[in-house]
């Protein structure tokens, strides 16, 4: 951490308009993101975890400018992201990569396997010719499937080789930093851990920076040095991974905790069920957005803001009461 | 096209797996167990494509009768004993020669002949077969020159009679023309008029339909306004006004290309409004925003990501839209606009069986130029279906959806 980090995102904002009427007024806003801030340093995983809808989607694609965020700033290798015209965007995007969720919707249906990775090659001038095909055979070997799958079509895959393919193609321009969006949420428990497993090796092999995201912490424990824990948009408590584990300090992340199976029928546990939805991001609750839902919320949550403050060294939490936690 | 196989059965036997008593199991296995892990070589999409065409017979047949079409109209001034212009004034509304194998003594000839025919009722245009006089069937006779393809001169016809005697396997039209003649010289114009006009207008509208739904915006406003406007137009007033356009006296060929472009500037603006909508979905598919993150250019993104993806749209609009072109020129040769006498289209040729007395007495005014636009309209939808389906990489497993 002694150096300058790969990612310094600061306070990102995504906004999205809500329209209604002839003239598409609009009406209010879905925050989506609504100021997140965290570093990334090179060669680390930071898992991003939450439920659904609370923009750890939004943020993966803010960080990359897939979706141009509304406020904000994303630092990459110490140049700013936000506002970079599109022409510079583009040679940038060699060196940062995504991975989806969905095995099935993130590979054009129309283009062999070969040519889906060889466009990643062309696009950034990394080979050509007899160059680019032995290149798709390497990262077909590398992640683990065969040079020959090269002449086929998506639709002959599994949605774990699917998968497989489509971290092959984040890989191809050699990139540093890769934002995996919920990279297993679609697959089977089994093939998961498989490529988990993949992900962490191809990370300590090439040296990648991953920002995993997704919406369970066993998968993110597994993987991540530091996790952040979203709830509405923002961040709710940031540690590393085996300190949040062991140490949760805000009350969203033990509830979260709690939901973890664990096999073992003999063993006792209190699990904290949270009850009803999460609140819609278009009108968050006032004060701590979680306290609608939290099992110790406390008059004050209601009226002011917790700010996300550092209660140990490397763990910050965003809760009133983050002592209170920790002494359960 | 229908078996009666059920498909889960078929399903089985194509992949050779277990078949199971419940009707299910191979489909369950299907979608787990990788077929990219057999041991079979992979298959090319050409080959693939060809099998897949294979399956169905009717767009088989299709494909034939077009190829066998088109090429008649390319060789037409080969295969056509007469030029479209050639008038007999001896013969008018000659019904079509029978071709005979058996003369009058009984005897058997390998040669095909036609008998001479004399007017036999002058007000009736009814013909009688003179039995004494026949004239076997020649092959490449001498005729009226011309050019092939612009390219080298002849005088070579496929087929004729000897001397002056002249045959009309379809019969003849009004002004005693051969009808088959005009027929092949016809086809040229209708048949090449869809396909050009498809190419037009599938290209303004693929493209200004990508852009307009990839971009959105504002882009997409003004497009849409565009094609709004031209789309409320009434199509025949619009038809009528641009042709007024070309001096009246124009050559037919110019003619010919003012159609299309006429027919084309109309015809991609509906097809760019449902372009716009199939890219609109298509670009929310995580493969788009896959190749934004790589940095790949927008007008490759649209042209490699996007349109391809609406090509079993686009085939099947494609293959159905070239009879509307057909159809077209029929309307615009109907209102005196589009390919002018003596020239002829299969449009104008069906102008002649409009009376009741044509459709009485001379039917093969109408049903020469109506069988040979209804064949080709069918051949193209029967065409279009089977390239719809070859083309869908999904469905490569055979599987009939």
């Amino acid at each position: 951490m002694s150096s300058a980090p790969l990612l310094e995102v600061r306070d990102l904002k995504k906004y999205f308009p809500i329209r209604k009427g002839l003239l598409s007024r609009t009406v209010g806003h879905v925050k989506a993101l609504d100021g997140i801030s965290f570093d990334v340093s090179a060669g680390e995983v930071l898992g991003l975890v939450g439920e659904s809808g609370c923009g750890k989607t939004t943020a993966g694609r803010c960080i990359l400018q897939l979706t141009e965020p509304t406020s904000g700033s994303v630092r990459f290798e110490g140049r700013e992201l936000v506002g970079l015209p599109r022409r510079e965007l583009r040679s940038l995007r060699q060196r940062m990569q995504i991975v989806f969720q969905d095995p099935y919707s993130s590979l054009n249906p129309r283009l062999t396997v070969g040519s889906i990775l060889r466009e990643a090659i062309t696009t950034h001038k990394l080979a050509s010719g007899r160059a680019a095909d032995e290149r798709v055979a390497d990262l077909l070997a590398k992640v683990g499937l065969s040079p020959s799958h090269a002449a086929r079509y998506p639709h002959e895959f599994s949605g774990g080789q699917r998968q497989r393919i489509g971290i092959a193609r984040a890989l191809a321009v050699n990139p540093r930093l890769i934002v995996a969006d919920e990279p297993v949420s679609a697959l089977d428990v089994s093939i998961q851990a498989q490529v988990v497993n993949l992900l962490r090796d191809l990370q300590r092999e090439l040296g990648l920076t991953y920002i995993f995201v997704a919406h369970d912490l066993s998968v993110v424990k597994h993987i991540s040095d530091r996790v952040a824990v979203m709830y509405l948009g923002t961040i709710a408590e940031l540690a590393g991974s085996a300190e949040l584990y062991a140490n949760p300090r805000h009350p969203y992340t033990v509830s979260l905790l709690s939901a973890i199976p664990i096999p073992d029928p003999d063993r006792r546990r209190n699990r904290i069920v949270l009850r009803g939805d999460v609140p819609s991001p278009a009108n968050p609750p006032s004060g701590c957005r979680f306290h609608t839902r939290c099992y110790m919320a406390q008059p004050l949550c209601s009226e002011q803001v917790p700010l996300l403050r550092e209660v140990a060294p490397g763990h910050w939490s965003a809760c009133h009461f983050t002592e209170a936690v920790a002494g359960k | 096209m229908t078996e009666p196989t059920p498909p889960s059965a078929r399903h089985a036997a194509e992949h050779g797996a277990s078949v199971s008593l419940d009707p299910l199991a191979p489909l369950v296995i299907d979608l787990d167990a990788s077929r990219a892990d057999s041991a079979a070589p992979p298959e090319s999409p050409g080959r693939i494509f060809w099998r897949q065409l294979k399956k169905s017979p009717l767009a088989i047949i299709g494909g034939v009768v077009l190829i066998f079409f088109y090429v008649l109209a390319l060789l037409a001034p080969f295969v056509a004993p007469y030029t479209q212009e050639e008038m007999d004034r001896r013969r008018y509304f000659h019904p079509p020669h029978a071709l005979h194998v058996v003369d009058s003594q009984g005897a058997f000839h390998l040669r095909p002949f036609v008998r001479e025919t004399r007017l036999a009722n002058p007000s009736a245009f009814r013909y009688e077969e003179d039995p004494s006089a026949e004239r076997p069937v020649r092959f490449f006779v001498r005729g009226a020159e011309y050019s092939l393809l612009g390219l080298f001169r002849s005088n070579v016809h496929l087929f004729g009679l000897d001397g002056d005697s002249r045959i009309y396997l379809l019969g003849t039209d009004s002004f005693g023309r051969d009808e088959f003649s005009r027929l092949l010289y016809g086809g040229q114009v209708s048949l090449t008029v869809g396909l050009i006009g498809i190419v037009i207008s599938f290209s303004l509208g693929l493209l200004l339909g990508g852009i307009s739904g990839y971009f959105g915006g504002l882009t997409d406003s003004v497009i849409m306004r565009a094609t709004e406007l031209l789309l409320s137009i009434p199509s025949l007033y619009l038809i009528i006004a641009l042709r007024a356009v070309f001096p009246i006296d124009l050559p037919s060929q110019q003619v010919y290309l003012g159609i299309v472009a006429i027919l084309a500037f109309i015809g991609w603006a509906g097809l760019a409004r449902v372009i716009r909508g199939l890219v609109l979905s298509i670009r929310r598919n995580e493969y788009v925003v896959a190749a934004e993150a790589l940095g790949v250019s927008r007008f490759r993104i649209i042209t490699r990501h996007i349109l391809p993806n609406t090509w079993s749209f686009v085939i099947v609009a494609a293959t159905i839209s070239v009879p509307g072109y057909i159809l077209g020129e029929v309307v615009l040769s109907f209102l005196g606009v589009g390919v002018q006498e003596p020239a002829s289209s299969w449009g104008n040729m069906l102008n002649q069986a409009r009376s009741i007395r044509a459709l009485t007495s001379f039917p093969w005014l109408l049903y020469v130029p109506g069988l040979a636009i209804f064949l080709t309209v069918m051949a193209f939808n029967f065409l279009g279906d089977g390239l719809r389906d070859a083309l869908d990489p999904r469905r490569v497993t055979g599987g009939r959806s």
